[in-house]
């Protein structure tokens, strides 16, 4: 039996309606410590909106959301990053007119505030940061380029290190490996595995072969609510999801 | 380091267009003008304020205000509130019902200054005012706006009806306010006369320093993190959100110095031309600042104020010849500017002069390589 502290992230009964429809119903979910947790489900199961609602994109109608004991429905988007929740977009959402460097530079967690903004320095270690992390995202070549020139893939690769930079305990990623080659794919599952090890990771993903790959446990939502959950095993043999799956 | 630093903050171009600017401002052109014309130059330099504000809140931060007339209002106005109480002595004024009030309050039967006029009687108030109550009345804008998420389309509407109220209010409040005259007949500053020859001269200057340091400042915000920042929000503002930032503080950050830069240019309007009136508030002269900005290039704090002069210059001729063709023209301007070129002029000379520049140096390097 789990502990409440051993939780990273508590959900429970969460809900959000738009305008009477619930596009999350009554959700909970717990998250362990470095635990890497893949939500999967068809299109429109809320996915993304739980993601959202965890990050304060959208404000949830019902329930609590608890990131290490820290209630996060009633806090702004920016507190929730400071609180250590970083969150990856579906769409690559980069800065595509400044460089990979620069890019990379906004996010690390320094001069947050206006004042802060305007006499920020780029001292060493800001330079030995952005560079340790460029190189984990295999764009150390690219540093000076602008981040409009990337690949689809590169461009996603530099948002994971947006958020890398920021360091966050709970890193949320919104279908990471989408748009990629089967190479890019590959370096992707690497790269999550590596940098999975200090923090939690909650992954939106379709692709079922990368899910395999990454997940500890996997989550199934169909229709706002929580299908089913366990290891990708169980999941996999579970005749609900099956049925939710083939059904459509 | 210092030196790196200086670097990054003033790359050598910048520091060429900066000495070239100065030069011209400075130099070639009282050299080359007569009082009068130099005097119009000032006035159109007041412009020039607001549009490298813009540079900075439309251009960088991509929030578009139609209504920078309002804190060219503020400045202006407070200048000619100071102005206008010294010009109103109880000497020059004996002749009024109630002696010692500006004469438009005479004329509105007022038998006492308002209350709020009251501080202007200090130069310091003034010069206090100049940069407060626009950065002020710009907070309380833009805390209501951004706060609240508007932008975009919405934020220039409402920029622009806010433009239009003051400018109601003024005229319907004449006996406070001077009305659509506006606050005319400014004649001292400290007993200094401010309408003779050698005064427009000095304050020609005055202006021009100014606004040399405000270019100075517009290239420190531009060249820190937080112009940056205000790129990436233009971007991807919820990409910037997400990266812990609070996106509305740096929106009305930027918004407030844009409309003290305005008011700055205010308030060297009213001492180089002699009076303020709404309108230079109000919607028409509140977009054609737009268009100073649009037509300079919108990113370049350079081309800002080439922007400002060419286009004042151009407005000078034509309705010297052709006053009822000047709107047309500023309209076409900007269709053209938006169309053909929308980086404006620092655009063309980034992509055109600029490159042929380059090619000249380098092939003088390279014949000196040789030889």
């Amino acid at each position: 039996m789990y502990q409440q502290k051993d939780f990273v992230l508590t959900i429970e009964g969460l809900t959000v309606s738009f305008d009477g429809f619930k596009a999350v119903n009554d959700v909970s979910l717990y998250i362990e410590e470095q635990e890497i947790r893949v939500i999967i489900g068809p299109n429109g199961a809320g996915k993304t909106t739980v993601l959202d609602l965890i990050c304060g994109r959208t404000k949830a109608t019902e329930g609590s959301i608890k990131f290490k004991g820290k209630e996060l429905t009633k806090l702004k988007e920016h507190e929730i990053v400071h609180a250590g929740v970083g969150r990856k977009f579906q769409n690559p959402s980069i800065y595509e007119d400044l460089t990979v460097f620069e890019n990379l530079e906004l996010s690390y967690p320094r001069g947050k505030k206006v004042w802060g903004a305007l006499t920020f320095r780029r001292d060493q270690e800001v330079i030995d940061k952005v560079n340790e992390i460029a190189q984990m995202i295999f764009l150390q070549e690219m540093l000076s380029s602008p981040a409009n020139l990337l690949s689809h893939g590169q461009k996603q690769w530099l948002e994971i290190g947006m958020l890398l930079i920021q360091d966050p305990e709970l890193l949320m990623l919104d279908e990471p490996v989408a748009g990629m080659s089967v190479s890019e794919r590959k370096q992707t599952a690497e790269l999550l595995q590596r940098i999975t090890k200090e923090r939690s990771v909650l992954v939106i993903e379709h692709d079922m072969h990368f899910v395999e790959e990454i997940a500890d446990r996997v989550t199934v939502l169909h229709q706002g609510k929580v299908l089913s959950e366990g290891s990708m095993e169980k999941v996999q043999n579970d005749p609900k999801v099956i049925e939710v799956y083939l059904g459509h | 380091m210092l030196q790196t630093k200086l670097r990054s903050l003033a790359p050598k171009n910048d520091v060429v267009s900066f000495l070239i600017l100065a030069a011209i401002l400075l130099v070639a052109l009282p050299i080359l003008f007569d009082i009068f014309r130099l005097n119009l130059i000032g006035k159109y330099l007041t412009f020039a304020f607001v549009a490298l504000g813009l540079v900075l809140s439309w251009g960088l931060g991509g929030i578009l205000s139609l209504g920078q007339g309002i804190f060219f209002g503020l400045g202006g106005y407070a200048m000619a509130m100071f102005l206008k109480l010294e010009a109103s002595n109880p000497e020059n004024t004996q002749i009024q019902s109630t002696p010692g009030i500006p004469d438009f309050m005479d004329w509105n039967q007022l038998t006492e200054l308002p209350w709020f006029w009251e501080p202007f009687h200090s130069f310091g108030f003034t010069l206090f005012a100049i940069i407060a109550l626009p950065a002020l009345f710009a907070y309380i804008i833009g805390a209501a706006m951004f706060k609240r998420r508007v932008g975009g389309v919405y934020f220039a509407i409402i920029t622009q009806a806010i433009a239009a109220i003051l400018t109601i209010l003024i005229i319907g409040q004449q006996g406070f306010t001077g009305g659509v005259n506006g606050i005319t007949d400014l004649r001292t500053l400290h007993g200094w006369d401010i309408r003779t020859d050698s005064a427009k001269y000095i304050l020609y200057f005055i202006n021009v320093m100014l606004l040399l340091a405000t270019l100075v400042a517009a290239q420190y915000i531009r060249k820190s993190k937080l112009g940056r920042l205000l790129v990436a929000m233009r971007d991807s503002e919820d990409r910037v959100r997400f990266s812990g930032y609070d996106v509305a503080n740096f929106k009305i950050f930027i918004f407030c110095i844009a409309g003290i830069f305005s008011s700055i240019g205010g308030a060297m309007f009213t001492l180089q031309v002699g009076f303020m009136s709404p309108s230079l508030i109000g919607i028409v002269p509140s977009i054609e600042m737009v268009i100073f900005a649009a037509v300079g290039g919108n990113l370049s704090i350079f081309g800002a104020i080439y922007g400002a002069l060419i286009v004042n210059w151009a407005k000078t001729i034509l309705s010297e010849s052709y006053p009822e063709l000047w709107l047309f023209a500023m309209g076409a301007m900007f269709i053209a500017v938006v169309l053909a070129f929308p980086k404006g002029l620092a655009g063309i000379y980034e992509s055109y002069v600029q490159p042929w520049v380059d090619k000249k140096l380098k092939a003088i390097q390279d014949k000196k390589a040789k030889k």
